[in-house]
Parts: C-alpha cells; structure tokens; sequence
C-alpha cells in the first residue's frame, strides 16, 4: 500500500523510547529510598543485622553523605554495574536471589497463560459463533465472575476442594518432599505441582481473552472477506478457523503482553498461597524479614522486564496487525 | 382534575437526571450491581448495629469454631466472630475503594486536562509520567511504599490512588484533545478566560460521563487492590479487612474453611458490584452500543 513504516523502523523507534522508561523506573527506586523515613542505609540495609565494614563501604558506594544529585548519580551507577545489593537475611546477592526466583514464576505464569490463551480462544470464538445464546450468556458470565475474584482466594478456594476435600492434588511447593524423582516422573511431579496455582492464575485471564476474542470475533465476522467467503459457500467452520484465527491472535497477545505485570502481581499473590518458591513468596518473605534490598530488586527488575515485554508486545501487535504502523 | 395533574407532572420527570435513570434501568446486570453496591453500602454504614460483635473482640473458649448460633460463620484462631469481621470488612473496602478512586480520578483528570488542553511539551512531559507509572507494576510499587512509609488507613488510600491515575489522566487527555478546537472553547478564548477556567468549567463537564465511568471500574480495582496487600499483612493494623482475614485464613485452611470462604465472597462480591455499576453507566452512557 506504500507510506507505512516499515517494521525495522517502527521496532526502533520503540526501543528508543523504552530507555527513558527504564531510566524513570531507576529514579523512582532513588526517590522512594530518599525519601523513605529514616536513614536510608536502613533502606539499602534492611533490618538484619550487617557487619560495620560492609555498612561504611555502603555508605561510601551510595556516596550517602554527599547532595541528592551526585547520590543519585551513585545510584544509577551502581545499578548499570548490575548491583543490586546484598540480602544478609538470605547471603545472597539481591540479583542473583531474584533471577533464581524468576525462573520458578516464569514457569507458574508461562503456564498458566498457555492454558488461559486455549481456554479463552476457544470459550470467545465458541460465544461468538452464537451470540445472545446460552453458551454466550454463560461465557460472559464466566467472565464477569472471573475478571472479579481475586487470584489469591480463587487458589484458597481450590487448596480446600482439590487438596484438603478431595485430596487429589498437592496444596504446597513446587516438588515433592517425600521422595526424589528424577526423569519424567519428576517432570509428572512439577506438573502436579503446578496444576492449582496455574488453574488459580489463569482464570481471570481465560476471562479476559474470552471476552475480548468474543467481541473481535463478531466484528470480524461481519467484515466484507467473511460475508465473501461465506458468499463463495465456504463451510462456515473453515471460515471461522482461517479468518478469524488471525484476528484472535491479537487480543490473545495484547492481554497477556500488556497485563504482564497484573500477571506477575498475581502470581505473586498465588505464590503466597501454594508456597511456591518464585519472586512473590520472596516478596512477601522479605517484608516479613524487612529485607528492603530485595524488595527494591524485585521492584527494578520486575519494571524492567516488563519494559521489555511491553515492548516485544508492542513489535508483535504491529507485526500481527500492520494497521498499527502508521 | 386528574388528567390535568398527569399532564402538568410529566414536564417535570423527564429531567437529564431522570433520562438517564430511564436508560441505566435497562441495564439488568447494571441494576444487580447498584443492588448490591448499595446493600453493601448499607452494611457499611451500620456495621456497629448489624454486627453481633467487636470485629477485635476474642473468645478463648471458641477457637476456630464453625459456625453455630452464637457465630453463624464460626470464628478465626483467636475466636474472633467471622460475620463481625465480614461486616467491618465491607466499610473498609468500601471507604478505601471509594476514597482511593477518586483520589485518582481527581490526580487524572487534573494531569489529563491539562497535558490535552496545552498540549506541546506538557502533554509530552506529562504522557512520559504517565507511561512510567502504567509500566511500574503497581502491586510491587504498593507493596514497597507501604512498608517502606508504615500501614495505615490514610497511607493504603494515597497509595493506591496515586498509583491508579494513569487511566483515567489518559481518558481525560483524549477527551480534551478531542473538545479543545470545537466552536465554544474557541469562543471563550476569545471572551479572553483563562485557561484554568476554561478547562475547568467550560470543557470539563462535557467530558465527564466517561470518567465517571472509569472511576466505578476504579473502585472495583482499589477494592482488590486493597485485599491484595492485605493478603500480604500489610493492611492498617488496627482494622479487620478482608484481605486481612484471608491472610490469617491462608494457615488454617485445613482445619477452618469458613475462615477463607466468608470474607473472600465479600471481596468478590464488592468488585462484581462496582464493575457491573461501571458497564451500566458505560452502556445508559452510550445507548448506542446497546443497539
């Protein structure tokens, strides 16, 4: 058609704009531990007891007794190094503590999006092939009550009926404790595991894109290509997998690329419930402990990463939908 | 004479007020949800008389009891009384949710109008900002902020309406973008107002349905938001919240089911609510939509 930017460009200019967003989130941690009450090596600290060395070499990394803008300078510094701080409640650096953690939520989200992205294609595109029917009215209210319970006691909900009730399915952790396995059989273990957090994650989102993948669908179906598909005597369940589908992979990634950090809060929430070992039981271990270095980690690596997928969201909408380049 | 009386009254009931009561009745979702925001509105505001106990008060000969008459929703570890506890929740909600909305609501509209209405580089500085607190995850930022700065119910409001201004500043952005060269803006630039004025009394009441909206749906968040950090111990210590409730449920759920299911449905209950109020607003808003 001519005049649209061709993608190369569009991912650039994208990419230019996310640093000023990475370096607003950097400021912003800055601020809060400047202006948090009290002296801010508590901040940087937390309240577990550090050697008097380690505490003076702080003080001279974050240069604490020198004006805001040079601090703030340390700061920025400090952080492109990649150092974070250090946990004495764990002994651990706050970076790596965080990345190690990272990968067990990535595992609880990742799969709990993979089924929300199935279940809500097909509950939208099965809505919108009859809209105003039973199965309509019964997906939208699916997704009213879905997109309203909170994550947290959903999981609670499911530990009392599947693992307290039922006892079919472990309430806690990520692995057995009992026995080791190895193979597929530990690989049939971490699914077990997995089957009620991710079942408690990922129905607000089956909610979500069931909705939007309704509305998208019907427009779509009403779009000139269908009526002349259908017009050509295509077999009607032909038009809606090969016209549609396209159209239903859009809101599928912008609902889960531009809720990826509603997400990550949920999972955090989930976590909390079937202790499973990622960022969120972190998270709430380190307020309980008052380790505020890690809190600040997680704040700032958990914003960059969702700079990140919010920017790959971005190229894969634009990629999906040429539209959007203009 | 009767007829005449009918025909004198009905001038008097089509008023905007009215009209817009005639087109929000025809939402039936939207009137389940004003049902139940206004009954838990009611238990809110009488929860001292309706509640057959102090929400604190602690019974040691009934720990963990389920329910029976003396606490039909049974009791938590301390023997706390679960309605009592249910009932108190709902003001919290409903006053932090409340509050916190229009806390953002306010910060939005004020951001938006006038990054929309001057446009240049202070939409540009004002829409950087603004990305910046859409991408911060909110819920970690909260968590932060909160135990950094101490619990407490005035600092849980701040928090979450500070961080839920983004929406609401982009809405309002867009209307003014949209209303800012139409015929009476113009017109009362050339009876020389000043800009605030102009934003605030000649354009902002044009854009407000969809804020209002928008401000429902944000009670709705503030209210989960709220549970959330109460989830994670970090509600005002001296309340009994819902979301506080559930993190005291969360190591009894074995022995106490009833201390997780009652409050959680409160919660649930609260956020269908506003979001339906949100979609019936939206819906008596545009009528269109619906045709």
């Amino acid at each position: 058609m001519g005049g649209g930017t061709p993608l190369w460009r569009y991912i650039a200019g994208r990419v230019v704009q996310a640093i000023p967003l990475l370096l607003g989130v950097v400021v912003l941690n800055f601020l809060l531990i400047s202006f948090a009450p009290g002296d801010p090596i508590h901040v940087l600290l937390g309240e577990y007891p550090a050697p008097p060395e380690y505490v003076a070499r702080l003080r001279e990394q974050f240069g604490l007794d020198r004006p805001m803008v040079v601090r703030l300078g340390h700061y920025v510094a400090n952080v492109l190094r990649g150092d974070l701080g250090f946990s004495f409640a764990y002994r651990l650096p706050v970076v790596q503590l965080v990345v190690e953690r990272l990968g067990n939520t990535l595992i609880l989200m990742g799969t709990a999006m993979i089924v929300a992205a199935i279940a809500g294609v097909l509950l939208g595109v099965s809505a919108a092939r009859r809209p105003r029917s039973r199965l309509d009215a019964a997906a939208t209210g699916a997704s009213l009550i879905g997109y309203s319970i909170p994550e947290f006691w959903l999981g609670q909900l499911l530990v009392l009926l599947f693992a307290v009730t039922l006892a079919w399915l472990p309430a806690q952790g990520i692995r057995s404790t009992r026995e080791t396995y190895t193979g597929l059989a530990a690989a049939a273990d971490l699914l077990r595991h997995l089957i009620l957090p991710a079942a408690a994650l990922s129905f607000r989102y089956i909610a979500l894109i069931a909705r939007i993948t309704r509305a998208s669908m019907l427009e779509v179906m009403h779009q000139d290509y269908v009526l002349a598909a259908r017009a050509r005597g295509a077999d009607e369940g032909r038009v809606l997998w090969r016209h549609g589908m396209r159209n239903a992979a859009i809101p599928v990634v912008t609902v889960i690329g531009y809720n990826f950090a509603f997400i990550l809060a949920g999972s955090a929430l989930v976590e909390t419930v079937f202790g499973w070992p990622g960022v969120g039981r972190l998270i709430f271990d380190a307020i309980l402990q008052r380790d505020t270095p890690v809190l600040l980690g997680v704040l700032l690596l958990v914003s960059a990463t969702v700079v990140v997928v919010n920017l790959m969201t971005d190229i894969a909408y634009a990629y999906l939908d040429p539209r959007v380049r203009y | 004479m009767a007829t005449q009386v009918v025909a004198i009254e009905a001038p008097q009931r089509t008023g905007p007020a009215r009209d817009f009561w005639r087109r929000y009745r025809r939402s039936r979702l939207g009137l389940v949800g004003l049902g139940i925001v206004l009954g838990l509105g009611v238990i809110a505001v009488f929860a001292p008389v309706l509640a057959p106990y102090e929400p604190t008060a602690t019974s040691l000969d009934s720990l963990r009891a389920p329910g029976a008459t003396a606490h039909p929703l049974g009791t938590d570890d301390l023997g706390r009384d679960i309605l009592s506890g249910v009932i108190w929740g709902a003001r919290v909600s409903l006053i932090v949710g409340i509050t916190a909305a229009a806390t953002a609501v306010f910060i939005g509209i004020v951001i938006g109008a006038f990054a929309g209405y001057y446009g240049r580089w202070a939409d540009a500085v004002l829409m950087r900002i603004t990305e910046l607190f859409q991408t911060i995850p909110r819920f970690v930022l909260a968590l932060l902020v909160v135990a950094l700065f101490g619990r407490g119910l005035t600092k849980l409001v701040l928090v979450i309406g500070v961080l839920a201004w983004p929406q609401a500043a982009r809405l309002v952005r867009g209307q003014f973008l949209a209303h800012k060269s139409s015929a009476y803006v113009d017109a009362a630039r050339a009876l020389g107002l000043p800009g605030w004025r102009i934003i605030f009394t000649e354009v902002l009441p044009n854009v407000l349905a969809p804020v209002v909206v928008l401000g429902s749906l944000d009670v709705a968040q503030a209210i989960l938001l709220e549970a959330s950090l109460g989830f994670f111990g970090l509600g005002d210590p001296n309340l009994v919240s819902w979301g506080g409730m559930l993190n005291n449920a969360q190591a009894y759920l074995r022995e106490a089911w009833w201390m997780s299911v009652f409050p959680g449905i409160g919660i649930a209950l609260a956020v269908v609510g506003f979001n339906l109020v949100g979609d019936g607003l939206n819906d008596a808003i545009n009528p269109r939509l619906n045709e």
